[in-house]
């Protein structure tokens, strides 16, 4: 493959954790965050690079990624919210939160905007029951939402 | 409560997460440079003595596990960390690695020796990005201070601790779908036997336990598996529990007590402050989203493992999820069956086809397209999927509907009967 799409960061990164491995295909899933953390989201070039890396057919590397929720096999937006729905949170009014959303931003759940600044996603537990209703904004967490708090947090972002 | 002696809660908060303060206020690793002058199976009998049942949900005593690993073994050993916390209403281990990390990495250090590991991996699950930093720096700390690494504290002794993210994915937390996932596979359970301290991580002899679990192992070296037992109040549930609160309570959160030292009503009411609005119960989850419900007139039982087996729940991982009066139980067992549904990995025809079938059955209920005969039927799935798959997935997405129709038929009668939901 000649236009690689994985930087020399990421492989730099990916040498250093071999040797905490004793097979190579245990590097998929830290190579499949270290390719999205770079990229945003997993294009086929790149899932085809991790297979060429790992030594595995591309066909295997889809095959794991798509069975995890957290892989972007399709592009997202700059900020990527996902709010928990799972009991604990819905008991604390997650789904007005969605709803708030989903009005906000004239979207559904599992889309992003046409300018490409939000992606709304209901996710599953969280972890964070005792501070519901939580979210994740990219990588990290706000708890303790309600509808004056999530504006104040996305009407802040630039 | 004056005589109440807790492991872990007086360390919640920022300060107490560097080496420093572990050093100075905690274990400090002192029980790892006890263990390494002690014989494994020494270590392996004080851990029995202290009657850990498994923090993560199970409830398996940790220290006869660790019994199972084989002496001699052609592959090597290792020692996982399952801190997938991913059961819903449960969120303890999160306050356990972004507050006392130190803590954990000893614990999985003295287990670690006492099997015969010199690798060892934290799987955590995707969303904690902030946990994984945090234990990373951790065992960056660690290492530098040769409490990790070659040769710790001239033992001859060496281990390596590795931070592995999952990536979403709830199935991941059943211990042999978590070895496949670290070993850069599809989460899906495999076939027991070979149990994982047979055949586990590539192949070798493997430890999965729980990060509670492992937390509490550093105070069991240092201060005796019969100490560890004697602070639990029942006989064979050993140490504090941190109990986990959450729903429509006052005061949701984390609590630390003596296991078995409590009933669920006292929690609700003295720990949680009661139901928010000063409410009526409804409902209690008793040990997160799997364990079958229980009515606000069976509350008087003590939080633990086989006290709540005996009334036909489970604790698991003592994440509670308070309900109350006012909201509709059917939407709530619809949003939990459309939970399983989501996650079942596939493999096992019932709960794959069963879960999906259950969700979208509960969802007409409750908006008000049931039939008469959906409440016998959707028992009959649950009958169908509950102890046929190959892993506990399958129990956990039946015992909640068998459950919830039992216990509440009325409130699924009526939406049936009306054709909309009451609470509506």
């Amino acid at each position: 493959m000649s236009n690689k799409v994985l930087s020399e960061k990421f492989y730099a990164a990916m040498k250093r954790l071999e040797p905490r491995y004793p097979t190579k295909l245990a590097l998929l899933l830290p190579s499949l965050h270290a390719a999205q953390d770079e990229i945003g989201w997993l294009p086929p070039e790149a899932l085809n690079e991790i297979g060429e890396y790992i030594g595995i057919h591309p066909a295997q590397v889809r095959e794991v990624a798509s069975f995890y929720t957290m892989y972007n096999l399709k592009p997202v937006g700059k900020y990527h919210l996902k709010i928990c729905t799972n009991a604990s949170c819905t008991l604390r009014g997650a789904e007005e939160l969605v709803h708030h959303c989903e009005n906000k931003f004239g979207i559904k759940v599992g889309e992003t905007t046409a300018d490409k600044r939000f992606t709304l996603y209901e996710e599953e537990c969280l972890g964070a029951c005792g501070t519901a209703p939580a979210m994740m904004l990219n990588n990290d967490y706000h708890e303790n939402l309600d509808i004056q708090k999530l504006d104040k947090l996305l009407d802040g972002l630039e | 409560m004056s005589d109440t002696e807790t492991l872990f809660i007086q360390h919640f908060n920022e300060e107490a997460r560097p080496l420093s303060y572990y050093l100075k206020n905690m274990a400090g690793y002192t029980g790892l440079k006890k263990a390494l002058g002690m014989s494994q199976e020494d270590i392996i009998n004080e851990v029995k003595k202290a009657n850990v049942r498994g923090r993560g949900g199970a409830g398996f005593p940790a220290g006869v596990k660790w019994g199972f690993i084989p002496k001699q073994s052609a592959k090597p050993k290792y020692m996982v960390c399952n801190a997938d916390e991913s059961e819903p209403g449960t969120f303890k281990d999160r306050d356990l690695m972004r507050y006392t990390p130190h803590l954990l990495l000893e614990g999985i250090a003295i287990g670690s020796y006492a099997i015969g590991a010199n690798a060892a991996y934290i799987y955590i699950r995707g969303e904690y990005v902030r946990e994984a930093k945090l234990l990373e720096a951790a065992i960056n700390e660690a290492y530098q201070a040769g409490y990790l690494g070659k040769n710790i504290l001239g033992s001859g002794f060496s281990l390596d601790i590795t931070v592995h993210r999952g990536a979403g994915a709830y199935i991941c937390g059943e211990e042999t779908a978590l070895l496949n996932s670290l070993e850069g596979k599809r989460g899906e359970p495999r076939v027991k036997p070979p149990f994982p301290a047979i055949a586990g991580a590539f192949g070798g002899p493997t430890i999965v336990n729980n990060v509670e679990t492992l937390a509490g192992v550093p105070f069991i070296i240092n201060n005796g598996g019969d100490w560890y037992a004697k602070l639990g109040k029942l006989e064979k549930s050993g140490g504090t529990r941190l109990f986990g609160i959450s729903g429509h309570v006052k005061r949701p959160g984390i609590y630390e007590l003596p296991s078995g030292s409590i009933t669920i009503r006292e929690l609700i009411y003295d720990y949680g402050h009661g139901i928010l609005g000063d409410k009526k119960l409804k409902a209690v989850i008793p040990g997160g989203s799997s364990a079958p419900v229980l009515t606000a007139d069976e509350i008087d039982v003590i939080a633990d493992v086989d006290p709540i087996m005996k009334i036909g729940s489970m604790f698991g991982s003592a994440g509670m999820i308070v309900v109350s009066e006012d909201y509709c139980v059917v939407k709530l067992l619809a949003r939990i069956s459309k939970f399983y549904a989501h996650e079942s990995c596939g493999q096992c025809t019932p709960c794959r086809e069963g879960c999906r079938w259950m969700e979208e059955v509960i969802e007409r209920i409750e908006h008000g397209h049931g039939h008469e005969q959906d409440l016998n039927l959707l028992l009959s799935i649950a009958d169908n999927i509950n102890a046929k798959t190959l892993c506990a997935l399958g129990d956990a997405a039946a015992g909640p509907v068998m459950s919830f129709v039992k216990k509440f038929r009325a409130d699924f009668e009526a939406h049936i009967r009306s054709g909309k939901c009451p609470n509506a």
